[in-house]
């Protein structure tokens, strides 16, 4: 399943956010969204998954809903938003429990997912006993279980510290290895963009607009931390966008 | 020269609440050692305050003639069967609150104008409404604890965390599970914060509506002695009561260490 925008622009009162966007999330592919702040990137990607409506512009999903899909459009938030009070399976099982599957399968599913995620042993844990990148996992978990067609991540990483966040993305890029998922991975940092992204996605500051598009042709699984052509890449990236953060940096302490 | 050495002084200490369970029992026992000593001295003379020790034995009378139980079930069930009541409406009435903005918008004002009214005066409405018996008592203590209840059940759950609904929503969850699974459990500090305050106002009203009107049960208990001045019976009676406040906010600590386990 892939997602189309066209024309998609959205304003709060009279700020306008985001202006004319264009946009379409290929099958299998990760598309990252980078921008200043403000830029309208999270309001961008929340709209993509119907929690907002665009003021202009339609999202449309193309194609089928893969076989045994259960939730087509599926989140990972940036501060995990799990429920305290439902263990590490439990909140996994909270996303199954809606839909008709029987106990012994949705285990089952559960139990699967879990594995994938290195958290079997955590499975009856708390969410107070697990540390940030461990309850960032559970959100994959939650989010890998209802087989989403596309995944849709709000800056994933940026509330974990800076080795956390590597061995996530190491994690990130193992399981779309494993099977390819396709999804849209909004960040304001370049070296998870450069890691992640098949296309990189810069948005102007605000009113957000598409300023360039940048296609990565090295597979996910061959680039590694500190790799010179990444480098190269985050560099230009950090270019193109550098006068735009000034701008939006000094628009907000004048606003 | 040297450098002068100095060393560090510690300033980060205080402002951090420790647990320290046995003072609440030493500045508990301390007044009543006091208040013994005072009495068998005569600095505090017996019409002042009642030696502890008479209390004691007063009590000790009450529960050999049987009369204990006598005074103690019937207001038991009162508070049970009110607080029950008036309980479960209001935490019913504060979810819609909370999950409606009409009702919200309708009732809020409503809530406001009877949360004030001291519910003893009620009770003439009461006996006429429900009768003289049990049916007044039910429906005073009921209402006492139904408006604190709604307003603590609605404010909770207006604190629920916003994101966690979100997530709901975007799985693709009923209505009703994000109701069931999310607000309510998200809303249960706050509702059992409130429950505390209710209960307290449960059995003051208790009290009330014995002293009005019963044979039996600790208000009217309190009431007799109090009409004939004799004051051990009557300090029975409060430290009964005492007793019953100490008990239910034990229940309401038990019930949020299972339902709040998982709160740090």
């Amino acid at each position: 399943m892939e997602l189309r925008l066209t024309g998609v622009g959205h304003r709060y009162g009279d700020r306008e956010v985001l202006r004319g966007i264009d946009l379409e999330i290929p099958a299998g592919q990760i598309v990252c969204i980078v921008g200043p702040s403000g830029c309208g990137k999270s309001t961008l990607l929340r709209m993509m998954g119907g929690l907002e409506q665009p003021d202009t512009g339609e999202i449309a999903q193309i194609g089928a809903v893969p076989d045994g899909c259960l939730n087509p459009l599926t989140y990972i938030f940036q501060d995990f938003a799990l429920l305290p009070w439902r263990s590490v399976a439990g909140n996994v099982s909270l996303v199954l429990e809606d839909h008709d599957i029987a106990k012994a399968e949705a285990d089952a599913m559960i139990r699967d997912v879990l594995a994938r995620t290195r958290l079997t042993e955590f499975a009856d844990a708390l969410s107070r006993q697990l540390s940030g990148g461990m309850k960032q996992r559970v959100a994959i978990a939650r989010a890998l279980v209802v087989k989403p067609a596309v995944m849709l991540m709000d800056e994933p990483l940026s509330a974990l510290d800076s080795q956390t966040r590597e061995l996530l993305m190491d994690d990130l890029i193992g399981l779309w290895t494993r099977t390819p998922f396709t999804a849209v991975y909004v960040t304001h940092n370049l070296a998870e963009a450069v890691r992640l992204g098949h296309r990189i996605v810069v948005l102007s500051r605000r009113p957000g607009e598409i300023r360039e598009v940048v296609t990565l042709d090295k597979p996910l699984g061959a680039r590694g931390y500190g790799d010179a052509d990444l480098e190269a890449q985050q560099k230009h990236l950090w270019e193109v966008m550098r006068a735009e953060a000034a701008a939006a940096d000094a628009e907000l302490l004048g606003a | 020269m040297p450098e002068p050495v100095q060393k560090v002084t510690f300033r980060g200490g205080g402002f951090a609440p420790v647990t320290r369970r046995w003072v609440g029992f030493v500045v508990f026992a301390v007044l009543l050692i006091l208040a013994e000593w005072g009495t068998r001295a005569g600095v505090i003379s017996p019409l002042t305050l009642p030696r502890p020790s008479d209390v004691l034995w007063t009590f000790q009378e009450l529960y050999a003639s049987g009369l204990l139980f006598k005074h103690l079930l019937p207001s038991l069930a009162r508070l049970a069967i009110g607080a029950a009541f008036g309980a479960v409406a209001g935490i019913g009435v504060g979810l819609l609150m909370g999950l409606f903005s009409y009702i919200r918008a309708g009732l809020v004002p409503l809530v406001a104008a009877i949360f004030p009214i001291p519910k003893i005066a009620l009770l003439p409405l009461f006996v006429i409404w429900f009768g003289i018996d049990e049916g007044s008592k039910y429906a005073l203590i009921a209402f006492g604890t139904f408006t604190p209840t709604v307003v603590a059940t609605y404010a909770a759950v207006d604190n629920v965390d916003r994101t966690l609904i979100r997530m709901g929503q975007s799985f693709g969850l009923s209505w009703l599970s994000i109701v069931r699974k999310i607000v309510l459990p998200g809303a249960m500090p706050g509702i059992l914060a409130g429950l505390r305050i209710s209960l307290a106002i449960a059995i003051i009203l208790l009290v009330a509506a014995e002293m009005l009107g019963a044979e039996y049960g600790i208000g009217a208990y309190i009431l007799e002695a109090g009409a004939l001045y004799d004051l051990e019976r009557l300090f029975a009676g409060v430290v009964i009561l005492s007793v019953l406040g100490v008990m239910v906010s034990a229940v309401i600590g038990a019930v949020e260490r299972r339902v709040l386990n998982w709160r740090t």
